[in-house]
């Protein structure tokens, strides 16, 4: 289990790539973001993102899981205090590949609670013609000491 | 008509409420942050949050949805009143969130949205760039959520 001390500036983590279909689209927004856009293709077509767009939240849910699947399930993380800066920078397609990595920018411990660091990271998400769909500059509370096994076995 | 004409510059508008359950927020967090404290409530007990909580962007998603919920109304309104509803486009991205504290199990979270600017687009005559702050109480009036985004207008 990676722990505070992992993450040195310039760390740098990939994500797997990921195919976002019509239908998780279209899912995501009909619960969340039901704009016309997101929930249907001559909609999206006719808008100024160009075809059927994942909602910049479901980009973001994306994001986040990608996050999960390169470091944060092998990590003592501790959830975040917030986002700085979150850019959508080009619309997220049907049928899109998205990928991306992410870098640790600043780490630093807590000054309230010195079991805890705090790692700032930027990530960035590209598509399959290596554009970036969105950036995102946040942070991530980290143990400095890994808890025992046995705590996160059922985690 | 435009946002600045139909909201007062600094003024709060509740959006409509919430309900967060724990099939909710598992189901999210399954698909989109699967960390031990959005999925397990055991696990959740041992963690700096001490209980099940939804995910940072699970909270974030539910601002969506009730703005669209509110602005699909506010835009059938202003329709019946003969008036001509400002045309909103895709937002850009958001910045300075804050995830004050966590959204437990069973919490009811209030969204509010303010209106802090709305300015002419540098390049386009045609748009507006309106500056909203977006935020979340809980049942007992306590913080959870802030961020600001810019959403542009047709004009």
């Amino acid at each position: 289990m990676l722990s505070f001390k992992d993450f040195p500036v310039g760390r740098r983590f990939d994500f797997p790539p990921r195919t976002v279909t019509a239908e998780e689209i279209v899912t995501f927004a009909r619960e969340f973001d039901p704009q016309p856009m997101h929930v249907d293709e001559a909609a999206g077509r006719a808008s100024i993102l160009g075809g059927l767009a994942a909602s910049g939240w479901h980009t973001s849910a994306m994001m986040m899981r990608m996050l999960c699947d390169s470091y944060i399930n092998q990590t003592a993380a501790e959830g975040s205090p917030g986002v700085s800066a979150m850019q959508w920078k080009r619309p997220v397609l049907a049928g899109d590949t998205l990928s991306g990595h992410c870098t640790v920018t600043e780490a630093r411990l807590s000054r309230s609670r010195p079991e805890i660091g705090i790692v700032r990271f930027v990530a960035n998400v590209v598509n399959q013609h290596g554009e970036t769909v969105a950036l995102c500059d946040y942070a991530n509370m980290i143990r400095t000491e890994a808890p025992e096994a046995a705590a996160h076995a059922h985690g | 008509m435009r946002m600045a004409e139909l909201y007062a510059l600094n003024e709060k508008i509740v959006l409509g409420s919430l309900h967060f359950s724990a099939d909710d927020i598992v189901r999210y967090a399954r698909q989109f942050d699967p960390q031990p404290f959005h999925i397990d409530a055991e696990a959740a007990r041992d963690s700096l949050f001490g209980g099940l909580c939804a995910s940072g962007w699970h909270t974030c998603a539910g601002w969506m949805k009730t703005f669209v919920a509110f602005w699909s109304a506010e835009y059938a309104r202003l329709k019946r009143e003969g008036r001509t509803p400002p045309e909103l486009g895709p937002s850009s991205g958001f910045r300075d969130l804050r995830w004050f504290r966590p959204v437990f199990t069973g919490d009811t979270i209030t969204y509010s949205v303010t209106l802090l600017d709305a300015r002419e687009h540098r390049s386009r005559t045609d748009r507006n760039l309106c500056t909203i702050l977006c935020e979340g109480i809980n049942q007992h009036g306590e913080p959870v959520i802030r961020f600001e985004s810019t959403v542009l207008e047709f004009v």
